[in-house]
């Protein structure tokens, strides 16, 4: 009870203001505000538990006698020995994949840190806040509608939810910064002056690491795209799954797989404007078409109700009934109770696999398995994997579940492993430091434990994200409803399932974050999330 | 792919909010075809050739992944010519005036869906859908297709009088035919809806394992895949080019080109003839009155 009301007290008050405290030096853990804090801490994670626990009475999870060993044994042979029969082909959709991502990524980084530099205003924070609420997948959905199967539609679909992205997070680093260069400018000098001559310089390396890591997650959904029809790879995964050709599928798996392993070696850079113009000319050909009303025709008849354009309130309103109560509603309560069981198994998923990356608990070799396993996790797309998942263990909200939980569980698994790791030979270490599980029992996860948490809470957003758009492969969420309103071409219901998608993702964000700053886990995470960030997808 | 070609997509880079390049002298034309979508640009590539040289214009093939994606691209003339699904031919051309069908397959115009059982389901084949269904899994196809869920669905709710969901415990999508059969073959799904040549075609290639899943209902026949083709082609490829279209899809008589389909030939097909499909899109819902 009391810890109820410890959260909700500091619900109401908002949290502390964490402003600047990147720079302060880590919060004492023996003082007297510790204790608290480990208090907090364990509240809000004993409420996440308990209901997830809930959510697994009301969520669909059942498990179908599936014979799976037949079809399990075929992926895995494939993934064995895959084929390189359609080179061609694979390589075309790899570079195409790259193209969109990098494209994208060029274009959305410099409008995030323009709306960044005027993030204190409500309207910009409104706007970013909306368009990063709607997942990738249903932004190409509904770029498809007006720019057809072209280049614009991909790059639109990663650009704008990233531009989102970008503008909250560059402006989160920006109030990171420590004041005392922008002290240093005299008092007249104007907002952009103290942009670009301090703020912008100081944290430089962390805006190009987020950058460098939101490429990744752009490769992610580039990939993703072809999965509504863009010619990347996902387009040539989607259909080897489809039809059982586990070994191209392998074969499409690896190159992802090493495209995002090997980007640190190639993504240099002084070689980034040869790889802009490549990217250029590498575009899908677009095939154009004459038809240039079809955005107005879009925004003034498709996405409305028939009932609205004729001004039938009466019908109206028993459509919006019919849609609460049929589609709205059942879709929001799966997507909700779904993204709470994965968000605590993807933090089951880090305490049970950081040690097995991290150099302290398993040794300086011994760790590179374990981080290829990680690397595997958090390069599958999760939709892959739920596909894979969902021949195996039949057709309910589990595949969906599981898949969130490793994918989610593994990024973040990962990072907390190099957090471990950068400890190594640091002040911190000390030669009586127990080793194996007391080592990882009372030192390394204590540690990790407020930055594990904070990272959890920044994908709570992505993960109800995705729990969203998995309704694509069948499973009741609300991307179920909309995958069929655009399969029915009733675009007017996509609109409203899409709206309240995204309505519902800015509520878990607010409350994500003010439960961040209710545990102080923020403070301890914004001196990792400079290096690393959190935030994909 | 010439290098003026991709100059032109340097402006859509700057500005991004142009609606596409308009190459207003290629016919483009779609197809997703109810089995094997593997390798569709190679397999299609070839049709596009065989028309090119029948129609004098240069003709391209763009894939897409879904009905609704065909039918939007059909709508905003991004294509010209389209192979689509019984259900996705009518409401295409209901978004499209002027747009007619013009030529089906010849299995077309008698297609029908098998209704398939896992055989630890305990249903056997008889002459109507029977009670044995109800409280069953059931699995539809894709969520557009004819075969796959339009017909099943009619089906379904004039034997029982109530909605899919109503009859059996749960009820997906596979998303595809040969997913259809192998989802109910591995138990996943204990009953399916799956298009009859799929299901003959895989019987013969060996894929289905007889032991496991069976047929246990026919439906009545009715007309399913066509090609339609926009109003406004005359207008924009010269008098007399649709009737130069359907002329070249009758006559397309090579086996190689016809198996991609797959369809034995082509035969005439009007907007008429898919007046049935339409009705009962109209009677489960699927489509507005």
């Amino acid at each position: 009870m009391s810890a109820l009301a410890n959260l909700l007290q500091g619900l109401g008050s908002g949290g502390p203001d964490h402003k600047y405290s990147g720079n302060k030096p880590p919060v004492n853990q023996r003082d007297g505000a510790a204790g608290s804090s480990a208090r907090r801490l364990t509240s809000v994670c004993l409420l996440m538990v308990a209901a997830a626990l809930l959510a697994l009475f009301g969520a669909d999870l059942q498990v179908y006698s599936v014979d799976p060993w037949q079809e399990l044994s075929r992926i895995g042979l494939g993934l064995v020995q895959p084929s390189w029969d359609d080179l061609p082909s694979l390589l075309q959709a790899l570079a195409h994949t790259i193209a969109f991502a990098l494209l994208a990524v060029a274009l959305a980084a410099p409008l995030g840190l323009l709306l960044a530099m005027v993030f204190h205003w409500l309207p910009v924070r409104l706007l970013c806040a909306a368009v990063r609420s709607v997942h990738e997948l249903f932004w190409g959905l509904i770029f498809m509608q007006l720019y057809g199967l072209s280049a614009t539609t991909g790059l639109l679909a990663i650009l704008v939810p990233f531009t989102g992205m970008f503008a909250k997070v560059f402006a989160e680093i920006f109030e990171q910064q420590q004041p005392e260069p922008v002290q240093t400018l005299p008092p007249a000098a104007g907002a952009l002056k103290r942009y670009i001559y301090t703020l912008i310089p100081q944290s430089w390396p962390a805006l190009i690491s987020y950058s460098r890591y939101r490429f990744e997650c752009a490769l992610r959904s580039s990939a993703i795209l072809g999965f509504i029809g863009l010619p990347t790879l996902g387009f040539h995964l989607e259909t080897a799954f489809k039809q059982g050709h586990y070994s191209e599928a392998g074969a499409l798996l690896w190159v992802f797989l090493l495209l995002i392993a090997s980007i640190r070696w190639w993504l240099r850079p002084q070689l980034l404007p040869l790889y802009l113009l490549a990217a250029i000319w590498l575009l899908p050909e677009t095939i154009g078409f004459s038809d240039g009303g079809s955005l107005w025709r879009f925004i003034s008849v498709d996405i409305l109700p028939t009932a609205l354009r004729q001004g039938d309130g009466g019908e109206l309103l028993d459509w919006l009934q019919m849609m609460f109560s049929e589609q709205v509603w059942p879709g929001l309560v799966q997507t909700l109770l779904l993204t709470q069981i994965a968000v605590v198994l993807s933090g089951v998923v880090v305490l049970v696999c950081y040690p097995f990356a991290s150099r302290a608990l398993a040794g300086p070799v011994m760790r590179w398995p374990g981080r290829f396993l990680l690397l595997v996790l958090r390069s599958t797309p999760e939709m892959v994997m739920a596909y894979v998942l969902l021949l195996l263990c039949g057709p309910s909200g589990l595949p969906v579940v599981l898949a969130l939980g490793l994918h989610n569980g593994g990024l973040i698994a990962f990072l907390v492993a190099n957090a471990s790791d950068a400890e190594h030979k640091s002040p911190l270490a000390r030669p009586d430091d127990p080793k194996g599980i007391k080592r990882y029992a009372y030192v390394e996860t204590p540690r990790r434990f407020p930055a594990m948490l904070a990272f959890l809470f920044y994908r709570w957003e992505v993960i109800l994200r995705e729990s969203a758009i998995m309704g694509i492969l069948g499973v009741v969420t609300l991307g179920f409803y909309i995958d069929s309103a655009f399969e029915e071409i009733r675009y007017d219901r996509a609109f409203l399932l899409i709206a309240v998608t995204a309505l519902l993702n800015i509520l878990v964000d607010t409350l994500s974050r003010r439960l961040r700053r209710f545990a102080h886990a923020d403070s301890r995470l914004a001196k990792q999330s400079r290096n690393t960030s959190i935030n994909c997808h | 792919m010439s290098i003026l070609r991709r100059l032109q997509q340097l402006p859509l880079i700057a500005a991004l909010l142009l609606s596409g390049l308009a190459q207003a002298d290629t016919f483009v034309f779609t197809a997703i075809p109810d089995e094997d979508e593997s390798r569709l640009q190679q397999r299609f590539g070839k049709v596009a050739d065989y028309l090119s040289e029948q129609l004098g214009v240069e003709v391209r093939y763009i894939p897409v992944k879904s009905y609704a994606a065909a039918i939007t691209a059909f709508r905003n003339d991004q294509v010209q010519l389209a192979w689509f699904g019984g259900l996705s031919g009518v409401q295409a051309r209901g978004l499209v005036p002027g747009s007619e069908a013009l030529a089906q397959g010849f299995e077309d115009q008698s297609f029908k869906t098998y209704f398939i059982a896992n055989t630890s389901a305990g249903v056997e084949p008889a002459d109507t859908l029977t009670d044995a269904l109800k409280g069953k899994t059931f699995t539809f196809g894709s969520k557009g297709s004819t075969s796959g869920r339009l017909m099943p669905e009619f089906y379904l709710r004039e034997q029982f009088d109530a909605a899919p969901e109503k009859i059996f415990s749960r009820v997906g999508f596979s998303g595809d035919h040969s997913r259809t059969i192998a989802q109910v073959q591995s138990g996943a799904y204990q009953i399916g809806a799956v298009n009859y040549s799929v299901w003959d075609s895989e019987l013969q290639q060996g894929k289905v394992d007889q032991s496991k899943v069976q047929v246990i209902w026919t439906t009545p026949t009715y007309p399913d895949y066509q090609w339609s083709i926009r109003g406004d082609v005359d207008a924009r490829y010269g008098a007399g080019f649709k009737e130069k279209v359907r002329a070249a899809l009758l006559e397309m008589n090579d086996p190689a080109l016809l198996e991609s389909f797959p369809r034995q030939s082509f035969v005439p097909a009007s907007n008429d003839d898919y007046a049935p499909i339409e009705a009962t899109a109209k009677a489960i819902g699927l489509l507005d009155e």
